[in-house]
């Protein structure tokens, strides 16, 4: 199975002739088609289109939460079809780490217990947990307010709070769905300043959205329509110096 | 061009010389504004002639005269800030020439245009957001130039979406039709 980039970068997420199909009969619709795609460690990739062009259908299938109808999806070397369910949801909680535009942080936790959450889910035992939590915390500049509650935060810094939870425990994959959700322009430059720092440490993420602005942040913008690639913009200042 | 009122918001906190108002100048707007020396003279003796500005005292050993603002200035520079600038002249470029020329001629060969732009835009865009990520500490001047540059592009990337999305809708509509500005035109006479 190929690891790495033609260039020797490490893979970390690849989907080879990937198709989704959804529905049956009349309401068949063909969300994703023949997919190739390939993305480097630490690389940020953003995914565009318009509503229903498989944007989040992509997503689901990277994060292993949808299974696609044909071609596969490899994570860290890993085909996520050759897994039984519950090596999958290992391997998710083991690789991939999410953050959707609805945040669903608990109410009745502490940003600390929030993002240590998934690691008490696969077995860590508390102490351990918060330790890494807060470091995760800390990453985003948000260790001081660890214990505050989500209602006690302000939407940047729950926005952040996400964040640290889908980075906590070193995941190799991020996959961000609409990151900055409606947060204003300046706080949601902090966030993508945060993602691309994380890509600069090794994580790697694949970002949907809608906005220009936000998608301007990757090194490859891959635009979709009707589940094909239609177009990819590299970021000409990092071919310059790659 | 305002460089007649910027000059003269720069001399509100006190005389300056051309050289200093040039310096001024380049430092407030991001250093993205290059002013030629003799356009600053030029511009000082206009405001000078219609009474705006004043030299203050006498001209120093190497022959530098400085100005300051007189009353009448300083009513011109309230009036500057408090009417409206003109909405920026961007509609009439290259690229809304194009697109606007391509959809007219052959709508559907447009869309290619459209998607070759919206990649090269989203490259265009993408340099902009790298520099601007790199300029994190540089002056606030420079770093709200740099907001407004990758705000424009951003805004062009989205009206080629728009463009697309439109001209598609008027295709799916008018099959037959070779031009979806015939079939609108058609609309507004009957």
């Amino acid at each position: 199975m190929k690891t790495t980039t033609g260039d020797g970068r490490t893979l970390t997420l690849s989907f080879h002739n990937l198709s989704l199909t959804l529905g049956s009969g009349a309401n068949r619709t063909d969300a994703l088609v023949d997919i190739n795609l390939e993305i480097a460690r630490g690389e940020l990739i953003a995914v565009t289109g318009r509503s229903g062009s498989g944007k989040s259908s992509l997503l689901n299938v990277a994060g292993g939460l949808v299974e696609p109808s044909s071609g596969s999806v490899i994570v860290d070397g890993t085909d996520l079809a050759a897994l039984s369910p519950s090596e999958l949801a290992a391997a998710r909680r083991r690789s991939v780490g999410y953050v959707f535009q609805d945040l669903n942080l608990l109410p009745t936790l502490t940003a600390a217990e929030n993002v240590s959450l998934p690691l008490e889910l696969d077995g860590m035992k508390p102490k351990p947990a918060r330790t890494q939590a807060v470091a995760a915390l800390d990453s985003v500049e948000l260790a001081d307010l660890a214990d505050r509650y989500p209602d006690e935060m302000s939407g940047g810094q729950r926005q952040r709070v996400a964040i640290a939870r889908g980075l906590v425990g070193e995941r190799t994959l991020l996959l961000a769905d609409e990151p900055t959700g409606a947060l204003d322009e300046v706080t949601a430059e902090g966030v993508m300043a945060i993602l691309r720092q994380q890509c600069e440490l090794g994580a790697s993420t694949l970002m949907v959205t809608h906005d220009p602005s936000l998608a301007a942040y990757a090194d490859r913008v891959i635009r979709l329509r009707d589940g094909r690639i239609d177009s990819v913009s590299m970021n000409p200042s990092l071919q310059v110096t790659q | 061009m305002a460089v007649k009122d910027a000059l003269l918001a720069l001399l509100a906190d006190g005389p300056q010389y051309g050289y200093q108002l040039k310096s001024a100048f380049e430092t407030a707007t991001g250093n993205n504004w290059p002013l030629n020396i003799g356009q600053v003279y030029s511009t000082l003796q206009r405001l000078d002639r219609d009474s705006l500005i004043v030299e203050a005292g006498e001209p120093g050993d190497d022959g530098r005269r400085s100005y300051e603002l007189t009353a009448a200035g300083r009513e011109a520079l309230t009036h500057w800030f408090a009417a409206p600038a003109d909405p920026p002249g961007t509609d009439r470029d290259e690229l809304s020439m194009k697109v606007l020329i391509a959809v007219a001629t052959n709508p559907a060969s447009a869309l290619l245009v459209v998607n070759d732009e919206r990649t090269a835009a989203m490259g265009h865009l993408q340099t902009l957001t790298a520099h601007k990520a790199r300029a994190t500490s540089a002056d606030l001047a420079t770093r709200l130039h740099l907001d407004r540059t990758v705000l424009l592009a951003d805004a062009q990337v989205r009206w080629l979406n728009l463009v697309e999305q439109r001209v598609e809708q008027v295709l799916s509509t008018a099959p037959t039709s070779h031009s979806p500005n015939a079939a609108s035109s058609k609309e507004t006479r009957s």
